[in-house]
């Protein structure tokens, strides 16, 4: 019997901060003044930058000693605090986008930044958590929290079909997700990732109870991270949420569930690897195929984003199939330059309005270039970025990724990510033909069309960092990618 | 008496989880589950954790399940539902081989893990529910800290979700 | 003394019928409770293994489950007011206003 000790305490010191952070909105909420409510977004921010410090000083100090806190539970280690950085800086740039966008929207309610800040302690929880009970209960404080940011447009239906449709398949996968731990609890008698590891090594090769338990870790993280065949929820929920929280869904939560993906199939299930390694090749062509084909198709620019943010999670699943150093090392790459692109992709939707609606539909996109020469501008970047086109950053995380799966001698599924990701060039490429080479106005023509660009200060910001964020680890990414690479798991 | 008592809660809980996705009607479902979830708690009780089983009737059975019927009668939806999904049926083959290979693996899976200090006599010895607590507030603490952050959400999520909208947020776009 | 696997079978039964509930069912309150089976089939398993193998740890997971499940309850339920007083319908079906 262990008994908290001030070493566990400061060992979640970040998730302290920030849930007692979130906390500590909902309180003020009531005692602020209404038109001071922009103070809470400013005070989640501070907690957010405090948290981001503490996180930057345990990176610093932890590189190479991974120490475990409350029995084995959780653990400090460089890989959890890379991901804490990351979501912390994302979450970040949400609420700033938040700020402005709530607004636009007359959805400008405080609860909000609670939410953001609850949803991000979940998802922390979730990249430092080295026992599957408490790898579980970070993934249902970040999917409730993110339900309920869904339905945030109470007054449109859209947004509440979003929430409802989110919710009934979130928490049927998590229900699989719960299987599988109860399945590998009594194969192996622990949930701890070290105690699987140690219980799958006394079992017999090919245990079918333990593959049963597999597949539904599969199913369940497939779910989170929407890998084909389990997308079918992404598609509608990211059109029909509020834009905000839809990047913070592409963003945030994909890079914390990839997290702990990662974490527990090589931690864990590292003995098993051969097995799931088959499994999660089919998954991950099937999604870079499926995610990159019907993107084509897409009118809405939502829609079109979700598609493709299903396809970047099929080559951010490259990383884990290698399973090797360069392989985490390419996934925590990958997944810290998509954020950047994403957000900022999904920052130039909130800016566009149409009448009072959001500029949503690609042919809103037209002729942007000729309305505001800089919001056109930075799209043409963020598009060019999640094609992959040098000098941008989305080339640097894709030819990383490439080249670990060429390392392990898989090129044939570095030929068919390379091949899909050219066929992803159309569909992003025709943003840009439409934002640059169409005239204002030469559109399907809804009567009372009148797109404009409503730029706030705090969303300018968003995008400055965006696209700054993009330029610069296009041509200088070596201090990222060598953060990325000290940081990656002990692999057993 | 045990195995004569497992058959029966077992029969009952699969008589009754079938019938809860096959009635027409709602409340009937809930009352089926009811029936699921009080044998189940049975089969706690002959699984010696006595303690889960009260749990189980007083917050499954006592609070999750009259929250359910009561928003079937706020709505009052008993008649809604005329048909199932049809398109799915192919589903419905694939998950019906899927349990039956389940079943054959299962049955034939001779299964005896890691002998654990926690033996029933053990565990007697100090009480079920002391054991229990002992456990969740030294070696579960983190689980259990982040159980309450949960719940708060819940809580706040529920009311921001459920809250009528007042008359500005009416007046909003309806798309 | 019942052999674990007769629990096991017992707890993939009621699992696999939760499943094929949430997989048939139209109505979003039935689909929540199909999940509740499949939440009870774990706890099932839980409890089940906790005592073959020894480990009372088996007993605290279902705790945790248990809460989540109430508070997973109480949002879905609170989505579905809300959506109800949009749109009057709790039919997946008739949730359309994008493709499904």
């Amino acid at each position: 019997m262990t008994i908290v000790s001030t070493a566990d305490l400061l060992a979640i010191l970040p998730e302290l901060l920030v849930m007692a952070g979130g906390c500590l909105v909902l309180v003020l909420d009531p005692l602020t003044a209404k038109d001071r409510k922009d103070w809470l977004a400013y005070f989640s921010l501070a907690v957010l930058g405090a948290a981001f410090v503490v996180g930057y000083w345990f990176m610093g100090a932890l590189t190479g000693s991974p120490r475990p806190a409350f029995s084995g539970l959780y653990v400090l280690d460089a890989y959890g605090a890379f991901w804490k950085l990351l979501l912390i800086l994302v979450s970040g740039l949400v609420i700033l986008l938040a700020k402005a966008h709530l607004k636009l929207e007359e959805i400008d309610l405080p609860e909000f930044y609670a939410f953001i800040l609850l949803s991000l302690s979940g998802m922390m929880v979730m990249v430092s958590g080295t026992d599957l009970l408490v790898i579980y209960l970070g993934l249902e404080l970040m999917s409730l929290s993110l339900y309920v940011m869904a339905g945030f447009k109470r007054y449109a239906p859209r947004s509440l079909e979003a929430a409802a449709k989110y919710f009934i398949l979130g928490s049927f996968s998590s229900g699989i997700l719960l299987y599988g731990i109860s399945l590998l609890f009594g194969r192996t008698g622990s949930t701890t990732l070290a105690g699987i590891r140690d219980g799958i090594a006394g079992l017999p090769p090919g245990d079918p109870i333990l593959l049963m338990a597999m597949g539904l870790l599969v199913v369940g993280f497939g779910f989170k991270v929407a890998a084909v065949p389990f997308h079918m929820w992404t598609p509608d929920v990211y059109e029909g949420s509020p834009t905000s929280v839809t990047a913070y869904m592409a963003v945030a939560s994909k890079a914390a569930s990839f997290a702990a993906f990662l974490r527990v199939f090589l931690e864990a299930l590292g003995g098993i690897k051969e097995s799931w390694r088959m499994l999660l090749v089919a998954v991950c062509i099937a999604t870079m195929v499926l995610g990159n084909v019907v993107a084509i198709v897409q009118t809405n620019i939502k829609r079109m984003l979700a598609y493709s943010s299903i396809a970047h999670a099929g080559y951010a699943l490259i990383g884990l199939v290698v399973a090797d150093a360069a392989g985490t090392a390419s996934v925590m790459l990958y997944l810290a330059i998509y954020a950047f692109m994403n957000l900022g992709a999904f920052a130039v939707v909130t800016m566009l309005r149409r009448g009072g609606l959001e500029g949503d539909e690609i042919d809103d996109f037209t002729g942007l270039a000729r309305r505001n020469k800089w919001a056109a501008l930075v799209m043409l970047l963020f598009m060019f970025s999640l094609a992959g086109i040098p000098p941008t950053a989305g080339f640097i995380a894709k030819f990383y990724i490439f080249m670990a799966a060429v390392g392990a001698n898989m090129t044939g599924l570095a030929v068919i990510a390379v091949v899909f990701a050219a066929i992803s060039a159309y569909f992003y490429l025709r943003v840009v033909m439409v934002m640059y080479m169409k005239e204002p106005g030469e559109t399907a023509g809804t009567p009372g069309y009148d797109v404009r660009v409503v730029a706030s200060p705090a969303a300018i910001a968003v995008l400055l960092v965006a696209a700054l964020g993009v330029l610069i680890l296009g041509v200088f990414p070596d201090p990222l990618i060598q953060a990325a690479q000290s940081a990656i798991l002990p692999l057993k | 008496m045990v195995p004569i008592f497992f058959a029966y809660f077992a029969l009952v809980s699969i008589v009754a989880g079938l019938l809860t996705v096959s009635l027409r009607n709602p409340v009937h479902c809930g009352i089926a589950l009811l029936a699921l979830l009080g044998h189940v708690a049975g089969l706690f009780v002959l699984l010696h954790a006595e303690f889960v089983a009260v749990v189980q009737i007083i917050i499954y059975a006592g609070a999750i399940l009259i929250l359910y019927l009561f928003v079937l009668m706020l709505l009052n939806l008993k008649t809604e539902e005329r048909y199932f999904h049809r398109r799915h049926a192919w589903y419905i083959t694939g998950v019906g081989a899927l349990t039956v290979e389940l079943l054959m693996v299962l049955l034939a899976s001779r299964f005896s893990g890691a002998k654990g200090p926690a033996t029933v006599a053990a565990v007697e010895e100090i009480g079920n529910s002391t054991a229990i607590g002992i456990l969740m507030f030294s070696d579960y603490l983190l689980p259990f800290e982040i159980v309450g952050v949960f719940l708060l959400g819940a809580i706040v999520g529920a009311i921001v979700l459920a809250k009528t909208p007042s008359p500005a947020d009416l007046s909003g776009d309806e798309r | 003394m019942i052999p674990l696997s007769y629990y096991m079978i017992l707890s993939a039964i009621v699992f696999v019928t939760g499943v094929v509930g949430v997989l048939i069912r139209r109505n979003i309150i039935m689909l929540l409770l199909s999940i509740e089976l499949m939440l009870n089939a774990t706890n099932i398993n839980f409890v089940a293994f906790s005592y073959y193998l020894g480990n009372i740890a088996g007993q605290v997971f279902v705790f945790f489950a248990l809460t989540v499940a109430a508070a997973e309850v109480a949002v879905g339920l609170a989505i579905i007011i809300a959506l109800y007083r949009g749109k009057a319908t709790v039919n997946v079906a008739e949730l359309n206003l994008m493709k499904w």
